[in-house]
């Protein structure tokens, strides 16, 4: 039996960061959001990055159990249950700091009993808590072994309703017609393509660590598969990217949103540049490429760039594309006391970051637990895993 | 008993007499048959707390940039009072529903100054991106956010294409009754709602008169007598960002 020190040394971490997760969320409603960095023209800030990095990557999180039951890789089996364990945990992570940055969150019943159905926030809405059943159907077809013969056909169904989930997360961003930065069609692919890079970096981070925890490390053939799968999930968000980029630095009246993004923007192009397409893109996917880098740590490393290039790129679309000044009567200048035609300035507090982390925590405090009451886990020998 | 028969022109003045006398008659109980019609008709188009709005109508603001004065902000301040929008000496995130914008044109050099408040959409982003239907648009085109069911997501403030919502970032003080505001809630320019009811002119159309622009014309865009369909039939009128195809019920001229 190994020593459950690491264990509930990482639970001791998780638990801090929803300490200060719900400290920070009590702090910004109490005093009100103006504590925040946020503010009447930049409205979602640091909690929203954190909020849609987690419930995007939690829908990659299924991976392992998809490819599993979806497309038969018998090699992905052992961590279907896992990966279906983070995908619940990342969501309820990601929803928690989603909710707690509301203005009201006391009246989360309120959206729990109020749609308007024109709306594609209401959607996601039941988009995340039927993606939650489903996975919790999901498993309990894997756990039970009358149930296995159904894992297919809910693996199936999951699997549509996660690509579902990803383009309504995308369509967020991509409904609003009036932000130049958004406004977007691609942006709906390429949330799903973010989704399984994301996603999938986080499996072998998260792997690694409960299967380290437990004493007997990744499996080496899982890993390489992870590893290979990553690369191609970096390059496909890349390709996104680009094309979202080149159509519209076609178009003279996007001229401005590209200038501020690719060159012009301080902190938002560094963090383009630097954060997002050398560190988070380029860096991994030459690691993940490389045989000599083909051993754990490398491969740890290379995920955790992804998930730095992760925030970055979250960070530069979702506040990048609201400090870009919307032109609201085109062909004029405009000057105002309001900020109109300038850049807006947005100072995340640590308070958004304490949320933010806060949902991480919870999502690492969940999952670690889950491991602990559940046997996600594969008892045996790591080919020979559970059914599922 | 004996009939004098009547002489031919005695007939004649009889039967005229009659006429009358049936003319008058018919037209006096149409007139009591119709009056309670009217009457009702009146009571129902009266604004009341029972009356809904109704789509008769559709509200809306024109805008005369020539008369609109830079460095005046004369509405903003009224605006300001009437909702008891006191801020905090943080525009960042004090409320602001109504705002001066300062413009100079690209190619000509031309500045001129307009006032930017909710324009009040016919198809309001805010509208349908709004998960619980707090913000809706009443019949009579004004949009308006149902402060009891917003929860405070600000998805309404993303897709707005003006930056006219706000949200409330701190405690309040000084609320005023006839415009109930909430903490962690969003909102805007509400045109003066609770005055417009009660057949008044929203508060920044009143105080630009008082200035002496007479910038702001408030109306039914829908009334083809109206002093809006006056004022558009003679100038060219504009909507902000005409590419979204919103149609709002604010209209600017003169530029």
């Amino acid at each position: 039996m190994p020593s459950s020190t690491p264990f509930w040394s990482v639970v001791a971490i998780a638990t801090a960061f929803v300490v200060a997760g719900l400290a920070s969320a009590h702090h910004m409603e109490s005093a009100g959001h103006w504590v925040t960095g946020m503010n009447n023209r930049v409205v979602w800030g640091v909690p929203h990055v954190f909020a849609v990095f987690l419930i995007v990557s939690a829908s990659g999180a299924l991976n392992a159990a998809s490819i599993a039951s979806v497309f038969g890789r018998e090699t992905y089996k052992p961590l279907s249950r896992l990966s279906a364990l983070m995908a619940i945990t990342l969501l309820v992570g990601g929803l928690t700091v989603l909710v707690l940055d509301l203005g009201r969150p006391d009246r989360l019943i309120v959206a729990m009993t109020h749609y308007n159905f024109r709306s594609i926030f209401a959607w996601n809405i039941f988009l995340y808590t039927g993606f939650i059943v489903l996975v919790v159907v999901y498993l309990w077809m894997m756990f039970e072994p009358r149930m296995n013969r159904f894992v297919g056909r809910v693996g199936t169904t999951a699997f549509a309703w996660r690509l579902m989930l990803t383009t309504g997360t995308g369509s967020i961003f991509a409904f609003l017609a009036a932000r130049e930065a958004f406004d977007s069609a691609v942006l709906a692919p390429m949330f799903i393509a973010m989704s399984l890079s994301f996603g999938t970096a986080l499996t072998l981070i998260l792997s690694a660590l409960i299967f380290s925890i437990r004493g007997d490390g990744l499996p080496t053939e899982l890993m390489l598969n992870l590893r290979r799968l990553l690369a191609y999930f970096i390059i496909a968000v890349a390709f996104f990217v680009v094309v979202d980029h080149l159509t519209r630095l076609y178009g003279a009246e996007h001229y401005s949103v590209e200038r501020f993004i690719l060159l012009e923007g301080g902190i938002y192009s560094m963090l383009f540049w630097i954060g997002q397409i050398l560190l988070g893109t380029i860096l991994p996917a030459v690691m993940l490429m490389q045989r000599r880098c083909s051993t754990l740590v490398p491969t740890i490393v290379a995920a955790s760039l992804v998930l730095v290039g992760a925030f970055c790129q979250l960070y530069v679309l979702i506040i990048g594309g609201q400090v870009f000044p919307i032109d609201i009567v085109p062909g004029f200048t405009e000057t105002s006391g309001f900020f109109d035609g300038v850049t807006a300035e947005y100072h995340p507090s640590l308070a958004e970051f304490g949320l933010g982390m806060g949902g991480v925590g919870l999502a690492l405090l969940t999952y670690l637990i889950g491991t602990r009451v559940l046997a996600f886990l594969p008892t045996a020998a790591f080919d020979s895993g559970p059914s599922s | 008993m004996s009939c004098k028969p009547m002489k031919k022109d005695e007939s004649a003045a009889l039967a005229q007499h009659r006429r009358t006398f049936f003319t008058q008659a018919a037209a006096g109980v149409s007139l009591m048959a119709l009056a309670p019609g009217v009457r009702l008709v009146e009571l129902a188009m009266a604004n009341s707390e029972d009356s809904p709005p109704s789509n008769d109508k559709r509200w809306g603001l024109l805008v005369d940039t020539a008369k609109c004065e830079s460095g005046c902000d004369e509405c903003v301040s009224a605006c300001n009072s009437e909702h008891g929008l006191s801020g905090h000496g943080r525009p960042e995130t004090d409320a602001q529903w109504i705002r001066k914008v300062d413009l100079k044109d690209e190619q000509t050099g031309h500045e001129l100054s307009i006032p930017i408040l909710c324009q009040h959409c016919e198809d309001p982003p805010c509208v349908d991106v709004c998960p619980t239907g707090a913000s809706f648009r009443r019949a009579d085109g004004i949009v308006l956010v149902d402060k009891h069911i917003c929860i405070g997501c600000r998805y309404c403030m993303m897709a707005c294409p003006f930056q006219a919502r706000s949200f409330i970032h701190e405690d309040l003080t000084g609320q005023k009754t006839h415009s109930p505001r909430g903490k962690g809630t969003v909102e805007s320019c509400t045109l003066c709602v609770h005055r417009v009811d009660e057949d008044q002119q929203p508060a920044c159309v009143e105080a630009c008169r008082a200035a002496g622009h007479d910038a702001l014309v408030f109306g039914d865009l829908e009334d083809a007598a109206g002093p809006l369909a006056s004022l558009s039939s003679k100038t060219a009128t504009r909507e902000l960002r005409p590419d979204l195809k919103l149609n709002t019920g604010v209209r600017y001229t003169s530029f």
